[in-house]
This record gives structure tokens, sequence and C-alpha cells, in this order.
């Protein structure tokens, strides 16, 4: 089923294509050794060369170039063995040497793709056009004075990817999932943290609308959209709006527009009077960067395990289904927290537990599986196993969970403190059944006559009786012997 | 024995011996200063203390029988390297306030050889200009004096004229400059001393205020071949911190100096023989060639086509990165602030008072041919021609070993004369600009005086990191020329 916007005069094919700024996971910036930690007080991460000194010369990151071809690498896409740092001129107070370092004629990454899940099970493939490196600007605070504006540098020369796709996607679903899917391999690969909240990951959205069949229409750009969620609803505003205009007999004119997630509609940013002349040329301080091949081919073989890759590993090595591998491979810490715990366990029994009483124990934490503080793999390797084992059964597994994150304790000591042990004692439950079935006299001589189905209402009166503790399969047993 | 004439060798050679003391030095240098900079205006800022201190420190370093190479050499600092607790203005405004908090690479290199600083030199306006007479802190005077018409204000040529003419008056036993369409070399022609501008890379621009990024050549000015292969020792050297740098051993290029010329081969380019060359320069050139005919060497002619296009190459490219480089300029975090009604109205106000009219020209150049829709015709075509004179010298070097050519088209001249017209200046600097874009070493020797009594240079031009022949081949025409002749203004002999 395809995504269309219905107009008045029939449906409107989306066309789609992103720009992702990723920051690239580093000790320092990409030309200077200051440091790049979040949250630093103002201008306290600053180098002479990120306030651009008279003299000061910039010096490329290894490891940011490392973290690049690292991530072209996980999109399957071409490494260019020679690429080029330019310039781009502009004016702004945040912007110290009047220009920004960005690879724009020659970027270090080129043609690759990423594969997007579908709601239907189906995947399709997104064209990534280019990745590339660049410095990110400062921060000017306009809310910190009256009437002036303060400039904070910490940011300045901050390394960034940015990440092209190609105009394939076509819903607000699809740019979701790409994004999502763009996140999941930076965070697999450890070259962005994708945290958006924090600016770590920043979306530019483009966007145009046209009648299926057609060639493209043109495009606006929605800047800087800051949440998934945040990038289906701009892509759907945008594509309205487009659409709208076009059916009154209008133009949409190429801009840039910013996402009022408030109002949920796109408006203009600015006007074309202002349109820069960046006057791109190649940084005559910094000379092209020369990669060689057996450099990436190390980096390639240190690569970790991919999520698509992982997936099918889980399908076919642990049996598990498709669904089930996809939400386990989301985030590597999922997938790791899997496979410590499968170990020697039912693979099938572990991703239920995970997927179900584990997951929502860890969402009402606030926590991750990579950040459990109490469920750790440990954790619940003990509550597993004391449910392989006979200690527990399921439904008192439940309760074990809700009390360690009332007490804080580990799964044993709950057990121990509030005796949860199943009773597997066929005595104690001979005499649990032998007073059910006295006391039910009634409701056993309907079973005899045949209603079996109350069957599974003496199994709950003898659980009742022996407040849940008693093992299942035995009360079962003895249930089935006495009613015979 | 009057110590501001010693040459370097024989200064540290003195010293070591403790003939005099560094301190000895540096005050009769101090005097020097005290006595002529009023009238040359040669230094921006003298730093006297600290040269004393320095010269202590030095004294200090000798008694004990160490010191490094240059230990107790009194240096002039062309004001474009940023000295640090020094102001430095590169001969702007806007830099007027500056102090930098750092040492550029090369002047650390001299401060650990022992070098001691006496003060920053004067320049034209970020080193734009072939004159020094486009600095905010007025124009230098050249110390040499027309034989006819001694009341003449001569320029020193530039841009670095503040460091030449304090070397050619005795002011500083050496100096650094930078050369990024000639202004080492123009200026020592001009001046009646010595100056090289090595391969680029050879010497570390960090710290370094930057004009064209791409053509900028720190290098030194001696009075004599030598002390250019002395202070060149010093300063040379790999940088991690600049990019551009090279990392490759320095010779010892003061050895080079005393190397025959026995079975070099030097090639002299026929495409500068231009029309409208001054008198006298043709001459000096031809005998230059028999000079070197005479110690050894093989002269023949080679073709370098596309000399031509030199100077509007330089003049698209070396703009173009400077409207670039210059654009740091905006009040925002150092240097010259003047507030305004918005950011927009800082700049304007910041950077319309901070820069002059050179400056402000060249920055319109840069701008115009990187704007949309002319980098092509302009600062991509130009390229391309920097990258077929860079072919024209490597053709030459596979058939000799150095080149030699005039270093300017003409001598000295006066303020006025020609800074009013722009491209009459520009034209200056015909013979010098293509070294820069080639990036190959050249050195300033001079030969002889003009009808007029002013000194002319021959320039010496050698193959990438071939600065060890460029120094064999300059001491010879060194030694040949024998040129004694000294400057009307100079320490020890007031103006006349």
């Amino acid at each position: 089923m395809t995504y269309s916007i219905q107009g008045r005069e029939g449906p409107w094919e989306v066309v789609v294509g992103m720009e992702v700024h990723a920051q690239v996971i580093s000790n320092s910036k990409l030309f200077s050794g200051a440091a790049t930690k979040f949250g630093a007080p103002p201008n306290s991460q600053v180098s002479l060369v990120d306030a651009a000194f008279p003299g000061m010369l910039p010096v490329i990151n290894r490891e940011c170039v490392a973290q690049a071809v690292r991530t072209g690498l996980g999109l399957a896409a071409e490494i260019h063995l020679w690429s080029r740092f330019d310039r781009k001129n502009y004016f702004y107070a945040d912007l110290p040497a009047g220009y920004q370092i960005s690879q724009y004629a020659h970027p270090i990454v080129g043609s690759g793709s990423l594969a997007i899940e579908l709601p239907d099970g189906t995947t399709k493939e997104i064209g990534i056009t280019r990745l590339h490196l660049e410095q990110d600007a400062g921060k000017s605070l306009h809310d910190q004075h009256p009437s002036k504006s303060y400039i904070d540098l910490n940011r300045a020369g901050v390394p960034l990817m940015e990440i092209v796709s190609e105009p394939d996607i076509r819903s607000p679903d699809e740019a979701g999932a790409y994004l999502r899917k763009l996140r999941t391999i930076l965070r697999y690969l450890g070259t962005c943290d994708g945290n958006m909240e924090e600016g770590s990951l920043r979306a530019d959205v483009n966007v145009s609308v046209r009648r299926p069949g057609e060639p493209l229409r043109t495009r606006c750009e929605v800047k800087n959209v800051n949440s998934v969620r945040f990038v289906m609803q701009a892509v759907e505003a945008e594509a309205k709006r487009q659409v709208q205009i076009w059916e009154e007999g209008g133009t949409v004119e190429q801009e840039t527009r910013l996402f009022d997630p408030g109002r949920g509609v796109t408006r203009s940013m600015r006007s074309k009077e202002e349109a820069h002349d960046y006057r791109y040329f190649p940084d005559p301080d910094l000379v092209p960067l020369v990669l060689e091949k057996s450099w990436i081919d190390s980096l390639s073989a240190e690569l970790p395990e991919l999520p698509d890759a992982k997936k099918t590993r889980f399908m076919t090595e642990y049996g598990l289904a498709l669904y089930e591998s996809s939400l386990l491979v989301a985030e590597s810490g999922t997938a790791d927290y899997f496979e410590s715990l499968a170990k020697n366990r039912r693979p099938k029994t572990v991703a239920n537990f995970m997927l179900g009483d584990l997951s929502a124990a860890l969402n009402r934490m606030g926590e991750s599986f990579s950040s459990a503080t109490l469920f750790t793999v440990a954790a619940s390797a003990a509550l597993l196993d004391m449910i392989e084992d006979g200690t527990i059964n399921g439904r008192i597994a439940k309760d074990v969970i809700e009390e360690m994150e009332r007490s804080g304790e580990g799964p044993r000591a709950v057990v121990e403190r509030l005796g949860l042990r199943q009773v597997t004692d066929t005595g104690a439950i001979e005499t649990a059944v032998a007073e059910v079935l006295a006391r039910e006299s009634s409701k056993v001589a309907e079973y005899k006559a045949g209603k079996e189905k109350l069957f599974g209402f003496f199994v709950g009166q003898v659980m009742k009786a022996m407040a849940g503790k008693g093992n299942p399969a035995l009360v079962n047993e003895v249930l089935k012997k006495k009613l015979s | 024995m009057t110590l501001t004439d010693l040459g370097i060798a024989a200064a540290r050679h003195g010293l070591g011996r403790r003939e005099f003391s560094a301190r000895e030095l540096a005050l009769a240098h101090i005097a020097a200063i005290e006595a002529l900079n009023p009238r040359l205006n040669a230094f921006i800022t003298v730093t006297a203390e600290q040269a004393l201190a320095a010269a202590d420190e030095a004294d200090e370093a000798l008694a004990r029988g160490e010191g490094g190479p240059l230990a107790g050499i009194p240096l002039a600092i062309k004001d474009i390297f940023c000295t640090r607790g020094v102001r430095t203005t590169a001969g702007s405004r806007i830099l007027g306030p500056f102090v930098p908090p750092y040492e550029s690479a090369v002047t650390a290199n001299l401060l650990r050889d022992g070098a001691i600083f006496l003060g920053k030199t004067n320049l034209d306006e970020f080193a734009m200009g072939s004159s020094t007479t486009s600095s905010a802190y007025g124009s230098t005077e050249n110390p040499w004096k027309r034989r006819q018409n001694p009341e003449a204000r001569l320029v020193p040529g530039g841009s670095s004229g503040g460091s030449a003419a304090a070397v050619a008056a005795r002011l500083a036993l050496g100096a650094t400059g930078t050369d990024t369409g000639g202004s080492i070399r123009q200026p020592a022609s001009f001046c009646g001393i010595t100056g090289i501008k090595p391969t680029y890379g050879r010497c570390s621009r960090w710290g370094v205020v930057a004009f064209a990024s791409s053509l900028d050549h720190p290098g030194p000015f001696g009075r004599g071949v030598e002390d250019c292969a002395l202070l060149l020792r010093s300063m040379a050297g790999h940088d991690p911190r600049d990019s551009t740098s090279v990392d490759r051993p320095v010779p010892d290029y003061a050895a080079a100096c005393r190397r025959s010329l026995k079975g070099l081969r030097i090639g002299v380019p026929r495409e500068y023989r231009v029309p409208g060359m001054a008198a006298g320069i043709e001459e000096m050139w031809r005998a230059g060639e028999s000079w070197l005919r005479e110690a050894g060497a093989e002269i023949t002619e080679v073709s370098l086509p596309h000399t031509e296009f030199g100077l509007p190459t330089y003049y698209i490219i070396a703009p173009a990165e400077a409207s670039s480089n210059l654009a740091r300029y905006d009040g925002v975090r150092f240097g010259l602030r003047r507030d305004g009604e918005d950011l927009i109205d800082l700049y304007e106000r910041t950077r319309g008072e901070g820069f002059g009219a050179e400056v402000k020209r060249r920055i319109l150049m840069g701008t115009y041919v990187l704007s949309h829709g002319y980098y092509d015709a302009y600062y991509l075509k130009a390229q391309k021609v920097r990258a077929l004179i860079f072919q024209d010298f490597a053709n030459a070097f596979a058939g000799v070993d150095a080149l030699l050519a005039p270093t300017a088209p003409s001598a000295a001249f006066a303020e006025g004369e020609k800074t009013e017209d722009p491209v009459m200046m520009y034209l200056n600097d015909v013979f010098t600009v293509p070294a820069d874009l080639a990036g190959v070493p050249a050195m300033s020797v001079p030969a002889g005086l003009d009808a007029d009594g002013l000194p002319l240079g021959l320039q010496v031009i050698g193959p990438p990191f071939g600065e060890e022949v460029v120094f064999t081949v300059a001491a010879a025409l060194e030694r040949a020329a024998g040129f004694t002749s000294l400057p009307a203004i100079r320490a020890g002999s007031p103006a006349p």
C-alpha cells in the first residue's frame, strides 16, 4: 500500500530526501585538540584554533576520519581515497573564522544504501548519496542580556558527519524508519551517540510532492528537526502545505523552512534576498585527505556486526521469528543482553521474557537493557533459572519482578524473604486438592457428569489455596488423579 | 670594531670567546634604534627591556660555555609573526590592541637557539604591498639615498620593508620576513641586503598572521648569504601544527655556502627579459652570468613559458585567499571593535575603520573572484595556470640546477612615484611572484648599484627543497660581486 495525500483532484505522491548531521564520537574537535563533552560551561572547551586567532591553523583529527570511514563502511558506501576540505564563507558571530571547513566538492564517502523495514514486514533500500566531514559552528545565546547576544564557542569546531540520502523516501513512516535505522547503525558503529535531545543528531528534511508518474517538483528544506516524531510530522505537514498551494494554482517556492511542533506546521526561515553566496574554495591551510586502502581494510575488518546481519543470525542461530529478532537488534545493548542471557538457556523463553515482563519493568524504571542497574543480566539469569528449575513458577516471577522494583533486592533474596518458593511437595498439594474437592462437592459432581471445562476452575481454586505457589504441573497431575 | 657592523657568524664567535657580551651587543643595537628609528620608522614596537633581559640570559649561558647557535644574536621580527606578550599588529589598525598569548613556530625556533628580539618591524598592512607605505603605523624609509637627489624619501620595498631597512641600517644583525609575492626578496634588493624565501612547507606558518595561506613563506634577511643560511637553519623544520609543513631534515645551509660551483648548470629564463626594465639591470644580470661562469658553472638559456601569466594569476589567488583569511577580523573576539546597532553594523564599523584602502581593495577583488558565476572563470582558471607555472619550473629544473634572474625590475623608488597607482605597484612583483606560485626557493643577493647609487639584487631560484644549491650559487655571486657599498643612513653614520 503506497502512502499518498488525497487532494481535491486526486492523489499526490510525497518525495523526501534527508540530510542528517551526526556528531562524531571523538575526544577532541575536528581540527583542534579542544574537548567535545556535552554540557560543559560556556567557552570552557575552546582552543585558539576554534576561536580563529591570527596565525592559528587547522590539523585534521585522524580519529574523526576513521569514524567517517567506519560510518561509510556501515552504510555499504564507497570510500574515497582522495577527498578535500573546502571553506564555506559567511559572516556570523558564532562562526569565528568567517568560514566553515567542510567537504563540499570532494566528500570522503560516496554512494551507499540503507535498508528500512516497512510495517508490512518488507524492506526497502534508501540510497545514500554521500557522507562528508565538517565543523559545527558555535552557539549564539540571545536570552542572556536585554540588548546583547552572548557567544558560546564550545561547539565551534565539533566534528560532524553530514549524511545525505537520495530522494527515495515516500511517506512519513519511511522518513521515521530511515532516521531510526540510521541512528541504530551509527550507535552500533560507535560513531555517533544518536542523542537527538543533545543535538548529536539533527535532520534537514527535503520535501516535495507530485502527481503519480510526474517528474520531481520544487522541494523545500525543513531544517534542524530534532526528533523522529517531529520528522514524521514535518513531512506530513509540509507535504500537505505544498499540495494545497499546487491545487490552488500557486507555485511552491524553493526555500528553507522550520517545523513548529507546537502548531504542527512549517514556516519560512529566510527570504531569498538573504540567499548566501558561500564562495566555496579549497582550504589552503589543509592538504587533501589521502587514505591508504590497507587502512580502510583494517577498519573494515574491525567493524562490529551490524543490525541487519545480526537479525538474520538471530533467526538462524536461535530460531527466533523476524519480529522478535528485529526488536532485539534495534539497540546493540539489547542484542548483547539477549546473547548473554541466551547462553545455555532456551532462546525463545529468553526472548519472550525480555520483550515481555522485563521490557515492561525497564520502561517503568526509565532504563534500557544496556543501562539496567537492577535487572542486570545476572539478575535476569537468576530469575529465568529459578523458573526453569521449578523454584518459582511464571506467575510468581511477575510478583518477584515487582517486589524487586519496590525493594531493590535481587530475585533470589526476594523469593527467600517472601517465601515464594513453589510447592512441589505432593503431600501438601494433595492436602490442598482434598480440601478444595471437599468444599466444592457439587462442582465435582457436575464435572463427573461431563462438564470437563470445570477442570480449570479446580486448578485455580487449588492455586489460590496455595497462595499461587503450587507447581502447576503437579497440581494438574494430582487433580486429574483425584477426579478420575 | 663596530658591533652593529658584524655578521652573525662573527658576532657569535666573538660572543663565544667573550670578546664582548650579549648585553653590549644588544645595547649597541638599541642605541642605534633609538637614534635612527624615529626617522626610518623601521620598527612599530621596540622591546628593549625584553631584549636586555634575554641578553643577560644569553650571557649566563655563554659564560658556562653553553648557548645555542644564535645565542645573544639580536634580531628584528616582522610584525606579522605572533610573539607571546608582545603586541602584534600586522601593520593594521584592526590588530592595534592585539597581544598574542602564543609564540609563532618560527620565532619560537629562533628563541630556542638563543636569539634576542629587539622588536617588531613595520610592513605593508597584512603584508599586502611592495613599498611598506600601506602600514597603519606610517611608512618606512629606505636608508639608501639617490646620489643626485638625496632628499627623496625612498621606499624600502615591501611588504617586509621594516625588516629590510632595519638590517640595512644596522639596527639588527638579521631579521625575519614573509614572502607571498616577493615580500622578502624585493625589499632585500631595494635595501642592498640578502633575503631568502625557502620552499613552501620549509618554515612553519603556525603563528604567522595569514595573508594568502598557499603563498605565505616565512624566511630570513641578513647582510650576507651566510647570515641567511644560519638564520634559516634555525627557522626551518617540521611543525605538526601546520598541515602544509614538510617533514624532512634541515641541512647545514652554511656548509652549502662554501661549496664549489664546478659542474653546476645555471639557467637564465628567457621570459624574464621584459620590456621597460630599468637601466643597469640587464648589465648586472649579464655580469652575474659571467661571474658564475668564471666560478665554474655552465650557463644556458631556459624557457619558463607561462611567466607572463604569473602576475594575473597571483592577483586572483592571493586576494581570494586573503578575502577568506581576513574574515576573522570582525570585532567579536580580539583586536579592534567598534560597536554598532546590530551585528552587521558592528562588522561594518569595525572593518571599515580597521582596514586600510589596499586591504579593502584586495578583499573586494578576492570576494569577486570567488563569487558564484565567476569562480570558474577566475579562481579555477588561475589554479590551472598556477599548475602550469609549477610545471615550467619542473621542466627547467630537469635541465639545470638553479636559475639566475633579476629580483625586481627597478631599484628603490620614491614614495608617491608608483604608490599612487596600484597596477604600477603590482608590476614590481613580476620577477618574484612566479617562485611564490610554484613554492620553490629563491634568494636575492646585492649585486651592484645603479646609476643613482642604489642597490640592485640578483635572484637565484632553486628546485623544491633545493635551498642548498641556492645558497651555493648565491654565495658565489656574493663573492664575485664584492658588494661593499653602504646605505647613507646607518648606525654610527648619521644621515647626510
